[in-house]
């Protein structure tokens, strides 16, 4: 059986579970100590076959330079990005993308449902947080020079993820249908259509055609709530691996206390 | 960065790293004090500001003035400042698009082994400036207004109910558009129309009711509002005959 031992985090001696003595381990007996077996039994059982406890026991107790609060920015945005994956699920429980129906719906939403508004709220003025925390992430990241030798994929993926974000807030301005959405919707989609080579084709591929038409709102709903997600899913995955495997950098003016072995 | 310098800061860093502390609990622990600031921030804005709704979207009408969520703002912005046509490319695509290939690309120009912001002074001033520039653009952006509204004081020689039709007008103006293109006053943006601030100068009302009729390309026409709602019509010709 794998030793649950290693699971347990480093706590002071006066909390840790005391070994019994050698001679005085009993069978278990009581319901509670069977219990306790159970309990352990099952974990072991789960982990023989997951082989998981190695992977969580190194990425929960590596250890990291010491750092201070700015270092917290990143799980932040993560955190803002999963509460908007959530409030966007319950939306979307009630919300119809459709030309005719989408307005109906949202002020169904926003007037009728229970927290209705609430629930749009934290949607809505979550993008904003999750923006400003996204700026706040990347400027940490520059002025630390937390970009350079060896993380510069994971700057780049860091780009990748920005530019996701902003897809999204686009995307996602077009949906609740009013005439604000609308038309800076259509401004949006022509500025596009003024890029370079691709320009034209990417506001074609936004507006499912050459005018902005009934599929177009069903278009921005799927970007908006599977394929933008699924990226940005994906880029925080690889994002998170790299930043295990390389280690979080050390605020640029911490030095070593002891100097390094020559 | 060469090898050597490489291979120092790895050494440094794999110090540093010994002598740090564990993922969990330390890190763990500030990441969740921080967590649940976002989520109150989160919770309180969406309380305090709520989640408005305007009017359902119309895709026949022509005068609404659209405003971006206010973090496009500054790209918004650099369009009003960049006039020339053949430039407009370069604000809406050219400036975003290079902004971006540069950030992209920021590990591998900025090879230097230096990490101390204040040791890497070019670095730190540029992104001080990108901030800065940023955060100005976002606040003329800001600061514009609404563009369906015109703030100006009926002139003095206008009274009873000429003033009420020149207010009417005023709102007309306002709602239909025009800041889009012109500017009145200190109100809407300067061009790719004329100024219509003195307008009456130049033209007659007759004239002006003329132009709104039959507008040259692309300014959309009024003919349509002056069927629907004469009186709306005659409040705007009767607003923009007294920019004087």
């Amino acid at each position: 059986m794998p030793d649950v031992k290693k699971l347990l985090p480093p706590i002071p001696d006066s909390l840790k579970l005391q070994p019994r003595r050698a001679g005085t381990d009993p069978e278990p007996e009581t319901v509670l100590e069977n219990a306790q077996e159970a309990g352990k039994h099952a974990a072991g059982w789960i982990d023989e076959r997951l082989q998981l406890s190695g992977a969580v026991r190194w990425a929960l107790f590596r250890k990291v330079p010491r750092h201070d609060w700015t270092y917290a920015l990143g799980f932040s945005v993560m955190f803002s990005f999963l509460s908007q994956a959530v409030t966007g699920v319950f939306l979307a429980t009630a919300y119809d993308p459709s030309t005719t129906n989408a307005y109906e719906s949202i002020r169904q939403i926003t007037n009728e449902a229970f927290l209705g508004q609430f629930l749009r709220g934290m949607h809505r003025w979550g993008s904003t947080v999750m923006v400003v925390l996204v700026f706040l992430h990347m400027a940490q990241t520059f002025f630390y020079g937390a970009y350079k030798y060896p993380r510069e994929l994971n700057w780049v993926i860091g780009v990748v993820l920005l530019v996701l974000t902003m897809a999204m807030s686009f995307t996602g301005y077009l949906l609740p249908f009013d005439q604000r959405s609308y038309w800076a919707t259509i401004v949006g989609v022509n500025i596009n259509g003024t890029g370079p080579i691709v320009g034209p084709y990417l506001s074609d591929f936004l507006r499912a055609g050459p005018e902005f038409g009934a599929t177009t709102l069903s278009r921005f709903y799927a970007i908006h709530m599977l394929l933008v997600p699924g990226a940005i899913g994906a880029m925080v995955g690889a994002h998170l691996w790299l930043v295990m495997r390389l280690g979080t950098t050390s605020p640029p003016w911490n030095k070593p206390r002891k100097k390094a072995d020559a | 960065m060469n090898r050597a310098e490489k291979e120092a800061y790895l050494r440094e860093y794999g110090q540093l790293k010994a002598e740090g502390e564990p993922f969990f609990p330390y890190s763990v622990a500030k990441d969740s004090v921080v967590a649940v600031i976002v989520m109150a921030i989160i919770i309180t804005m969406s309380i305090v500001l709520g989640a408005e709704l305007g009017p359902k979207a119309d895709p026949t009408s022509t005068t609404y003035v659209p405003r971006p969520e206010w973090y496009f703002f500054f790209l918004f912005e650099l369009l009003k400042i960049i006039k020339p046509p053949e430039l407009v490319p370069l604000a809406t695509i050219g400036i975003p698009t290079i902004g971006l290939i540069l950030l992209f690309l920021l590990p591998f120009y900025d090879r230097s082994a230096e990490r101390h912001p204040l040791r890497r002074p070019v670095a730190t001033t540029a992104g001080i400036m990108v901030i800065f520039a940023m955060g100005y653009l976002t606040y003329m952006g800001a600061a514009a207004g609404s563009p369906n509204e015109i703030e100006m004081e009926a002139p003095s020689t206008l009274a009873g109910a000429a003033a009420v039709e020149w207010e009417k007008g005023k709102i007309v103006v306002g709602q239909s558009g025009c800041l889009a293109c012109h500017k009145i006053g200190e109100n809407g943006n300067n061009g790719p129309g004329p100024e219509l601030s003195h307008i009456a100068n130049k033209l007659p009302a007759q004239a002006i009711a003329q132009t709104l009729r039959n507008p040259t390309s692309p300014m959309p026409s009024f003919k349509n509002l002056e069927e629907q709602s004469p009186e709306k019509f005659s409040a705007m010709v009767s607003f923009l005959g007294q920019l004087n």
